[in-house]
């Protein structure tokens, strides 16, 4: 049992730091879409400045959180694979889109009119994934999955096309703006670039507030117990609570134009916003039209589990100081 | 089109898509540390330039690779959900330490090309060559998940049920060895030819010639000398699939009839009617003894399996025959290179040696894909090797075939994508790379 606790503990993580790191990536993106022409150009540099060394990495987590499903529980990774097939591909386009555009635009050798193709796909890429992100997070606990639909539109439409996906995607684009921008500003130390890119947090952060509210008017609209999860106990009460404290204090921090804290503040709200979202309903991951599908089922293979809790453990004891090292050093030594 | 020939045919383009990155990947950061080091023990610059481009066009074939296989770790379960539901736990294990072996090499690329003039310098060499080991790390990995599916191992099947799972059993079944060898040769002879090809038309066009001279030998010398050493791994290779998979190897040669002293069949027609292949050179006995080691071991006939057990014999013969016949004609240009380099140095001023290479290009891309049509067809009508059929494992969803034209639009475009960025890489190695050219834009940072 304790090998599972393992990897369940690993795959959580996996989602955090995709959240973070990858979600702040988009947020990149984002955050250029959501800005005029003069000043795209400017978050662009500003943005890729703090972002590049670590891009091919963040998007790892999201391949440890595939492999982590299909090796631990195939049963649920086949299920979502089968019935969010759609939303799944149009994510998947997104990633390809948005991962060869962004090299490309940095690598191409000549300057030239390629590079506004580059920009405009990894623009709407940036938006789209996170969007289709929040789409199946929202698909995999609304009970709209429906194991036995024989008609298409019901087993393969319906099963993720609801207002509350909508407004989690919308949800989850607007954190990832807000991730990107206050990670950068704590690293910009030009009073102009710091100021301009101090307004989009704080914008990001009211909506990040006001989607949040959409996601329960839409969850309260398709009977979801979105509330009773979140508020049904100590944990998820706590997490909201610090969440809030957390959006308090970066509001604090645009008052009074400090921005060093403000990157922890954000990744903090993040992260427990996420525990508020999925302790609730732990520990079932996949909630289905017809019963739910557990991590703790006992239908995974004991060995390959403990092979796998393993393979995890070693796996982050080489890669995490990597991972932190790179960070660090490059903005040390910038 | 047939929705579950639209799934075969879309994972067979992902798949032969993402090799040609994959092998990129695991490759050209070893020919990137050679030029490195150079540079690190002699100061030449056209070696910094060299290693400079090198690491630009890793960092977009690596992006390349990166999304399509991040593509096909879902597609497995788009694709084939009853296979993943079944295999995932067992044939899993690979996968999730090649997750760790990828993660390391995007790191490694990340200190890599953001590191010039930030990180030691030797810590920055080892960075670089670090990007090659565990990209052929998670290759070997990789290699031992497809292997599975061509010789099952690590749990027992009884009446529909996979009971007993032991995935390190999984993971080191029969077929991994023979299997990561090859495919780890092959990557080399297919990279290298590649690489080699691109600097030689650059010296036909006597651009950079001191730059592109440097750059083509290392490619060359690496691949000429996997090349030569290909062979040996093909027969251990055909030994392990006549002993594991005879119908493979029966439809590998187009081998109909069950006999002794088998001729080794070279090129020629398939001919499915008449159960025989026409136009064909034939060496007599050769087949029995590349399969057994012994001129009159009788080998098993295509016609000898059931029928509904039976690997399309046309395709499988035909690949088999192109990566054969390549695989020599690549062998031949080594030994004149190698020859050339060892006892006739006025060759390589020659310009039919260089052409040589620039018509070898594609060839060893060819030859790979060519190789991977006869692992996976050849195992057909099976996903996992006697346990499932591939027409069991297929997604009920309908309509595949509309995200068949999608992804095949996709990829053409992506390829059409980084040829284009490569040719702009190449045309800027005056400008960007080769600090001897007058042309050459010295930069006050080095970004």
């Amino acid at each position: 049992m304790f090998d599972l606790y393992v990897v369940i503990f690993f795959l959580w993580t996996a989602i955090a730091l995709y959240l973070l790191l990858g979600g702040a990536d988009f947020g990149v993106g984002i955050a250029e879409l959501f800005s005029n022409k003069k000043n795209q150009e400017q978050i662009h540099k500003i943005m890729y400045r703090e972002m590049g060394p670590v891009w091919e990495a963040n998007h790892m987590w999201l391949i440890i959180v595939i492999v982590i499903l299909f090796v631990g529980f195939p049963q649920i990774y086949s299920t979502l694979s089968t019935y969010l097939h759609i939303p799944l591909l149009i994510m998947l386009l997104g990633i390809i889109a948005r991962g060869t555009a962004f090299t490309f635009r940095h690598y191409d050798a000549v300057i030239d009119n390629w590079h506004k193709v580059y920009n405009k796909i990894f623009i709407y890429s940036s938006f789209i994934t996170p969007f289709f992100l929040g789409i199946i997070a929202a698909a995999t606990v609304s009970g709209t999955i429906n194991t036995e639909a024989t008609e298409f539109s019901t087993a393969y439409i319906w099963s993720w096309l609801t207002p509350f996906g909508i407004a989690l995607g919308v949800f989850t684009s607007c954190i990832c703006g807000y991730l990107a921008c206050s990670y950068t500003i704590s690293q910009i130390e030009n009073e102009e670039e710091k100021k301009y890119i101090g307004k989009k947090v704080k914008i990001f952060l009211i909506s990040v507030i006001l989607s949040g509210g959409l996601v329960f008017a839409c969850a309260g609209y398709q009977n979801l117990p979105l509330i009773r999860w979140i508020y049904g106990g100590v944990v998820g009460w706590a997490a909201v609570l610090f969440a809030t404290l957390s959006a308090i204090g970066a509001f604090y921090c645009i008052y009074k134009n400090k921005y060093s804290a403000i990157r922890i503040l954000a990744g903090f709200q993040v992260i427990m916003i996420l525990l508020a979202v999925t302790y609730g309903h732990y520990p079932d991951l996949v909630l289905l039209k017809q019963g739910s599908l557990s991590l703790l089922s006992g239908e995974n293979e004991p060995k390959t589990i403990k092979m796998l809790a393993w393979a995890l453990i070693l796996g982050s004891i080489f890669i995490l100081p990597g991972v932190f090292h790179l960070i660090y050093s490059f903005q040390k030594k910038r | 089109m047939d929705d579950f020939i639209a799934a075969r045919s879309q994972m067979a383009l992902s798949l032969g898509f993402h090799i040609i990155f994959s092998c990129v990947g695991m490759v050209m950061p070893f020919f990137m540390a050679i030029a490195h080091y150079k540079y690190l023990k002699t100061g030449d610059k056209i070696y910094k330039g060299l290693t400079k481009a090198w690491s630009k066009g890793i960092a977009i074939l690596f992006a390349t690779g990166a999304v399509s296989g991040t593509m096909l770790s879902f597609e497995l379960g788009q694709l084939w959900p009853k296979f993943m539901e079944h295999a995932g736990s067992i044939f899993g294990m690979p996968f999730s330490l090649e997750g760790t072996a990828f993660f390391v090499e995007a790191i490694a690329l990340g200190f890599f090309l953001y590191g010039w003039g930030k990180l030691n310098p030797w810590f920055h060499w080892f960075t670089g060559l670090l990007v090659g080991i565990s990209g052929l790390a998670s290759g070997i990995l990789v290699l031992a998940a497809n292997a599975w599916m061509n010789s099952p191992a690590g749990f027992d099947f009884v009446n529909g049920e996979y009971l007993n799972v032991n995935p390190v059993k999984a993971m080191f079944n029969d077929a991994w060895f023979s299997q990561a060898l090859h495919m780890i040769i092959a990557a080399f002879i297919a990279t290298g030819f590649a690489v080699a090809g691109v600097h030689a038309f650059m010296i036909l066009k006597g651009k950079n010639l001191v730059f592109h001279t440097k750059a083509f030998k290392i490619a060359a010398i690496s691949a000429s000398i996997a090349a030569l050493i290909q062979p040996l791994s093909g027969d251990i290779s055909a030994k392990d699939v006549s002993k594991r998979q005879p119908e493979k190897l029966a439809a590998m040669e187009a081998h109909f009839h069950t006999e002794r002293n088998a001729d080794f069949i070279l090129g020629g027609i398939v001919n499915e009617n008449e159960h025989k292949v026409d136009y064909a050179i034939k060496i007599p006995g050769l087949l029995s003894f590349l399969s057994h080691g012994d001129f009159n071991a009788p080998v098993k006939g295509i016609l000898d399996f059931p029928e509904q057990d039976r690997p399309p014999v046309a395709i499988v013969h035909y690949a088999f025959q192109i990566m054969i016949m390549l695989g020599v004609a690549l062998m031949i240009i080594s030994i004149l290179y190698l020859l050339a380099i060892l006892k006739k140095k006025s060759w390589l001023s020659k310009k039919w040696l260089i052409k040589l290479f620039v018509m070898a290009t594609p060839l060893g891309y060819i030859a790979l894909e060519a190789g991977w049509v006869v692992t996976e067809v050849g195992r057909q009508p099976w996903i996992i090797y006697k346990i499932m059929r591939t027409s069991e494992a297929v997604t009920p969803m309908p309509g595949i075939a509309y995200t068949f034209y999608l992804f095949t639009l996709i990829f053409m475009s992506l390829s059409l994508i980084v040829i284009f960025l490569l040719y702009r890489q190449i045309k800027m190695v005056p400008y960007l790379y080769d600090e001897t050219d007058p042309k050459f834009i010295h930069k006050p940072t080095n970004k």
